[in-house]
């Protein structure tokens, strides 16, 4: 469903191996910064918002809203779901409530995506000093 | 230069301890037979964005401290606490989590592991319904049949597919290996076959795929071990399976009871579910009950969303309804090296796996209540300790807020993203690379890690550090009695 650029999705978060390689690295290093703060999509939902692999996209949900940068995803087609690797900028946008069993919900949260041209992905140490003021 | 044979991997559940190391001047340089997230953690100990120093935050600003002054801060801020939570613990040896769980105990804290956070349904759905479960190496020399079920371990466990499954050569089961390879070949043909049928002959698309289609065999008509994924998107695991099920997100619960009614030889009154052909599933059904020994993983994809600890349930169910008609076992595909030893050790000093509370003085269970999350999202704890983890680049905003509001000491080897939020670091030695201790595998074998390069100097061990701050934390209490006495 597109109104006005904006797709209605269900974002997921989870595992890569860049991810995984990463966090072993060191989570100050670039490698782990660019290998989450990104965003899996189908090629045909990035064709409905006109956006090319690299572009900064705007992804909000209910509990919050982050900019990171979609790429294409090699595991298309998945229509209608987005992808963002396990990491703080997932986090800002997971849904927390755990229904009683402790586990928030990383999985399955619906969001919309929109281009966002004019706004940058943050970097590691600004997005903790937005986030929480420390780091 | 010497080279240390038969080193176990501390990064994931598979514990892959055939690694071999070699070691030049006291480091690390050259990784054998492990993964990509094996020897990027082998070498990352000499990594420059190690921390070395403790440091404490001044104003603001971290300056590094002593180790002494450090622990003395950790021991004074967890005595003074009300709630404190301890959290962590799936990347350290079990001996330090065991001293973890006593200084818990002494504070009167929640403490809790990484599976809140990832298999933590799965526990409790075992603890309602039992699971049927065996050793990796079983799998390994006699399961024919693996499905990999909302877990994509080419991405998080890059080995266990060759080591234990698939793609591993069993004293009764051969490795699929080469007629996967030999799929491969004939994929890239058959692409290379379209593209030049495209250009010359000019025709439409859908005409030549007609054409090609019947030389193109699916591979479950092939014998040998099969390989069944069910996913929501079409991982790399999934491309090597000889059956896909891409199910629609959050719908894992009805395909999984569809199934059920299909072992069962029910009757389904649909086309579809969860978006998937039901003739298909009737053909993957097959498969299934007409297996000798089949082995289901099944990874986060089923615990973090949709029905969570109920998705289990039904997994553990088709699993006992499989059981009727053949021989088959499910296992958690487990993420942090030693998480399931976590679980070991708490359940061995408390009772329960994970998500203790000993602000009764005693330890109480209840996730959803004394789980590190809700503790957090409530706001109650006023202390924090982060041992071998990273919680503030894993746990949803809501809940790192509240934990970086706390006063938070960090325990670990990395500038982690908790660290970075910290107010007291204390850097600690990699457990396995340059501290020895104990893990457990997925399938709850233990196998010891291995000390191979000494840790800077100065840095301790987790468990020494633990010990220290035990030992403070009690010395800071046993001055205030004598002090409240006088
Ligand atoms: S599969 Fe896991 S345990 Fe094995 S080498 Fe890779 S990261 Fe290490």
């Amino acid at each position: 469903m597109v109104e006005k650029h904006k797709l209605k999705v269900v974002l997921l978060t989870g595992r890569t191996i860049e991810q995984g390689v990463g966090k072993e690295l060191g989570k100050i290093t670039s490698e782990y910064a660019e290998s989450v703060s990104v965003c899996y999509m189908d090629p045909e939902d990035m064709k409905k918002l006109d956006i090319k692999d690299g572009a900064n996209v705007q992804v909000s949900t209910a509990f919050g809203s982050v900019v990171v940068k979609a790429k294409k995803s090699l595991r298309a087609p998945h229509p209608g779901v987005i992808y963002i690797p396990y990491g703080p900028w997932a986090n800002v946008v997971v849904d927390p409530e755990t229904h009683g069993i402790g586990m928030p919900t990383f999985k399955g949260v619906p969001a919309t995506v929109e281009p966002a041209p004019d706004k940058p992905v943050l970097g590691l140490s600004e997005l903790l000093k937005q986030q929480f003021g420390k780091g | 230069m010497p080279v240390v044979k038969a080193v176990s991997c501390p990064v994931c559940g598979s514990l892959c301890d055939d690694i071999e190391l070699t070691i030049e001047n006291g480091e690390v340089v050259k990784v054998k037979n492990g993964c990509a997230m094996c020897e990027a953690k082998f070498l990352s100990h000499r990594s420059e964005h190690r921390i070395r120093k403790p440091l404490i935050r001044k104003d603001g600003e971290f300056v590094e401290t002593t180790l002494e002054e450090a622990i003395r801060r950790t021991a004074e801020i967890l005595a003074e606490a009300n709630y404190p939570v301890l959290y962590g613990w799936s990347n350290t040896s079990c001996e330090a989590i065991s001293v973890g769980i006593e200084l818990a105990e002494e504070v009167g804290g929640v403490i809790d592991n990484t599976a809140v956070v990832c298999h933590g349904p799965s526990l409790l759905s075992v603890q309602d319904m039992g699971i049927p479960s065996c050793t990796l190496g079983q799998i390994r020399h006699r399961a024919d049949l693996i499905i990999y079920w909302g877990c994509d371990p080419w991405s998080a466990h890059p080995r266990h597919i060759e080591r234990y499954t698939a793609f591993a050569e069993g004293r009764f089961e051969k490795s699929a290996w080469r007629g996967y390879m030999a799929k491969i070949r004939s994929l890239i043909g058959l692409k290379k076959i379209r593209s030049a049928a495209k250009r010359l002959v000019l025709k439409e698309p859908s005409e030549i795929e007609a054409r090609l289609k019947p030389t193109f065999v699916p591979s479950i008509a092939r014998e040998g071990r099969k390989l069944i994924v069910v996913d929501v998107r079409r991982t790399k695991t999934a491309e090597m399976a000889d059956f896909f099920i891409q199910v629609e997100p959050g719908k894992d619960y009805e395909l999984l009871q569809a199934l059920r009614a299909l072992v069962r030889d029910q009757e389904l009154e649909v086309d579809h579910v969860a978006g998937v052909p039901v003739e298909y599933l009737e053909e993957v059904v097959d498969a299934m009950v007409s297996c000798d020994f089949g082995a289901l993983f099944f990874g986060l994809g089923l615990t973090m969303g949709g029905a969570k600890l109920r998705n289990i349930d039904a997994a553990l169910s088709l699993i006992r309804d499989l059981n009727m008609r053949t021989k088959f076992v499910i296992m958690p595909m487990r993420g942090h090296f030693n998480v399931t030893g976590a679980n070991m050790v708490f359940t061995w000093q408390t009772g329960y796996p994970y998500a203790v509370d000993f602000s009764l003085g005693y330890p109480r269970y209840n996730p959803g209540e004394t789980s590190v999350v809700d503790v957090l999202l409530r706001g109650e704890s006023d202390a924090a300790l982060v041992v071998a983890s990273d919680p503030v680049s894993s746990f949803p905003r809501k809940a790192a807020e509240h934990l970086a509001r706390n006063p938070l000491i960090y325990v670990g080897p990395h500038m982690d993203v908790t660290a970075q939020v910290a107010d007291v670091v204390i850097p600690s030695a990699f457990v396995g690379i340059e501290a020895p201790g104990t893990a457990y595998r997925m399938d709850h074998v233990p196998i010891p890690l291995k000390k191979v390069v000494d840790p800077p100097e100065g840095v301790l061990p987790d468990e020494e550090i633990l010990r220290r701050i035990l030992s403070e934390v009690r010395k800071i209490k046993r001055e205030k009695t004598k002090a409240e006495a006088a």
